[in-house]
């Protein structure tokens, strides 16, 4: 069948649920009325990120993009530009001049943004494994199996590539520890339970582009010599899945995944474990536990999983993120990735904008990007016109950034510097009418609810944490309540097991000390200097 | 709310065929608890011990594993789950709010079922939807963008 254009609609968790799916059916029957089946293909796409409102609709081989599109404009669409060839001009949201076919980049409204990780999201129909080899897919893997292991691992290692779950572990060292370490069986595991708020980057990665993620979980099944690869992926994850799912099989059917892989002799087979609501879990080794089929519960370290992961076997565990950037990597060689980002964190990273700013979304961009272009140039600044308060980098267990810190580069480097990190690359923007305690007491409640409960400093201090907050909150703090915190913090830090624990205090530690006239004016005056927490509202205390 | 009949065999009998999907894998105790959970909305005391039974699992690793997870219950619960996001990225955009709507269309506080065993109403962590918050999740489906009229509107669905 040919089509004279391709239209897709894009069905991501951002746009579900905005009405996306009620979006794509009234599309498929507008122009089934107008009798245009034969020659319009609608298709789905996943997020174009925060550069593009959703829900888009992309017009091919016109490369026009409606966005926000509502229900109701969807017969204009259709009988207009579909029907008659005539463009909707006030409700695209940018066009690009350059002929092209279905699967062509449009070049980003947002200068600053560097699609490496995004490259397909938003352009192919990620239930299609052809719209995926038509962009160069499976191509890295064909290359790699032409390699040794050594070669490929080398490959990794010079690029610099930094895990990007969180921690920044070099790939490559982690590889080659997995590919030295004895053993006959070894494992690839896909760490797809992203649970830091305010983290959806790896839900829209596997959503848009599925097979970048099985494509490079081949490759490191190769290098490392495993035939078995898990991705343990959250339950609150229905549409991934499902995507997944769908990938798996294609890649299956063709030959890309399974037996014998290329006539190489080389076998990958890739099997999909369900989380099921448990933050900890993204630990690596409450993770393996899990899989498992056990309680999550994170393990002694060392040994580390290279040397004893999986069943006890030698084990990669790679984020989402982490192995999406390896096809490109492969196809483009080392020197190409060390041109993007700083010199010690090469690469783009995949940022999630959300909270009080204008533009919420993902947007992938080179490392070493200021906050203030993130926050000032793509996330269009801080909404309602409300001042910044803070920043929340890597989510709650990441740091906290004050507007004095708007110029600070972001990479693993030098966030450390400021008591920072940059985590999972989740930036949650806050503006000056909400309040600290508020604030704080959230973050806390948060580790509270999440805590495993295997160690004392982390379940016991939590709770203690969160009691002294809910009282603060109420009027009813002490001031000697802040230097207990601090005391809690510090030891949960020192003495929990894992890093949740560890973790747990930094947001509480930090505000400590730049909202400290908020902390005294709630226990001192009895007041809230922005108005907006529960002292004011009168509201009762929320318990998990 | 579905009422389980333990003298009927065809129920042990579909534990048995959930347990022979997995019974390839290495350790399939998790797996076969979501699947229980997904057909019978929790984990019923007897399926568990059935469970522990067949896989050769001591019947506390089963319940260790059952009490765990946010998403397994060991209690039965409402016909739908409504899990309201209560993280920083949507509490910063009114999640109290939609709590609160919650609370008063439904007439329960979190933790709690309807009276005629249609909706439960729980508080949970980040349900990475964050560029649509403040958001929630009902069984299966995340709604997002809410407000006190769309949160209504949404009810309206599972009515």
């Amino acid at each position: 069948m040919f089509y004279r254009m391709h239209v897709l609609v894009e069905m991501s968790s951002t746009s579900i649920p905005l009405g996306a799916a009620q979006i794509k059916e009234r599309l498929e029957r507008e122009v089934e009325k107008a009798g245009l089946s034969q020659e319009i293909q609608i298709l789905e796409s996943g997020s174009l990120g925060a550069a593009v409102p959703s829900p888009f609709i992309a017009v091919y081989p016109d490369n026009i993009v409606y966005a926000p599109v509502k229900i109701g404009e969807v017969k204009r669409i259709v009988e207009e530009h579909f029907l008659k060839g005539r463009p909707v001009k006030d409700l695209i949201y940018f066009k690009e001049k350059t002929p092209g076919v279905h699967a062509f980049l449009p070049r980003s409204p947002l200068a600053k943004e560097k699609r490496v990780v995004l490259r397909n999201s938003g352009l192919i129909d990620p239930m299609n494994i052809e719209d995926y080899i038509a962009r160069d897919g499976y191509l890295a893997l064909a290359r790699v199996l032409s390699l040794s292991p050594e070669e490929v691992i080398g490959i990794v290692k010079d690029s610099g590539l930094l895990g990007r779950g969180g921690a920044g572990f070099p790939t490559g060292l982690k590889w080659e520890f997995t590919y030295k370490a004895p053993g006959e069986e070894k494992y690839i595991v896909c760490n797809a339970d992203e649970g830091e708020p305010g983290t959806f980057k790896d839900r829209l990665i596997l959503e848009g582009d599925p097979h970048s993620v099985l494509e490079a979980m081949a490759i490191a099944g190769y290098a490392v010599g495993a035939n078995t690869g898990y991705i343990y992926i959250r339950a609150e994850y229905p549409e991934s899945i499902r995507h997944l799912e769908t990938a798996i099989e294609q890649a299956n059917q063709r030959g890309l995944l399974g037996k014998d892989i290329f006539g190489s002799g080389f076998d990958f087979q890739v099997k999909i474990r369900k989380g099921a609501g448990a933050y900890v879990c993204g630990e690596e080794t409450a993770l393996l536990e899990s899989i498992e089929g056990g309680r999550g519960e994170p393990r002694v370290k060392p040994p580390y999983p290279p040397q004893s992961g999986l069943w006890g076997k030698p084990t990669v565990i790679n984020n989402v993120e982490t192995l999406a950037n390896i096809p490109p990597i492969i196809l483009n060689g080392p020197q190409w990735f060390k041109n993007i980002g700083t010199p010690t964190c090469p690469g783009t990273k995949v940022f999630t904008l959300t909270g009080n700013i204008n533009n919420l979304g993902l947007t992938e961009v080179p490392m070493g990007i200021t906050l203030r272009e993130l926050i000032l140039e793509i996330g269009g600044g801080v909404a309602q016109g409300n001042g910044l308060k803070l920043v929340q980098t890597g989510g709650p267990s990441g740091g906290t950034m004050t507007p004095d810190l708007l110029d600070v580069p972001m990479d693993f480097d030098t966030l450390p510097k400021y008591n920072s990190a940059l985590g999972s690359g989740a930036l949650t923007v806050i503006d000056d009418t909400h309040c600290i305690v508020d604030v704080t007491k959230n973050f806390c409640r948060f580790f509270l609810h999440e805590s495993c409960g295997k160690c004392t400093p982390c379940r016991i201090g939590n709770k203690r944490v969160v009691e002294i907050l809910e009282r603060i909150s109420v009027g009813e703090g002490k001031m000697e309540d802040l230097d207990t915190l601090k005391f809690l913090g510090e030891h949960m830090k020192t003495t929990s097991f894992c890093g949740l624990g560890q973790a747990a205090p930094n947001p509480l530690l930090r505000c400590l000390v730049f909202f400290q006239e908020e902390f005294e004016a709630h226990i001192v005056d009895k007041k809230c200097l922005t108005g907006s927490c529960e002292m004011n509202k009168g509201q009762k205390v929320l318990v998990h | 709310m579905e009422t389980i009949k333990w003298e009927d065999e065809h129920i042990f009998q579909e534990v048995d065929s959930i347990i022979e999907k997995y019974w390839e894998e290495k350790s399939p105790l998790l797996c076969v608890l979501q699947e229980i959970s997904l057909r019978w909305h929790y984990l019923p005391r007897p399926l568990m011990q059935h469970v522990a039974e067949k896989l050769d699992v001591p019947s506390s690793k089963v319940y260790g594993v059952a009490t765990f997870y946010s998403f397994l219950e060991t209690e039965p619960i409402g016909q739908h789950v409504v899990r309201v996001c209560e993280s920083a990225p949507c509490h910063v955009r009114g999640a109290m709010d939609v709590l609160s709507t919650l609370k008063r269309e439904l007439g329960i506080k979190e933790g709690e079922t309807t009276r005629d065993g249609k909706f439960t109403l729980e508080v949970t962590s980040c349900l990475g939807v964050c560029g649509v918050a403040p958001a929630m999740m009902i069984d299966q489906v995340t709604y997002g963008n809410l407000t006190p009229e769309r949160i209504r509107e949404v009810l309206t669905l599972y009515n």
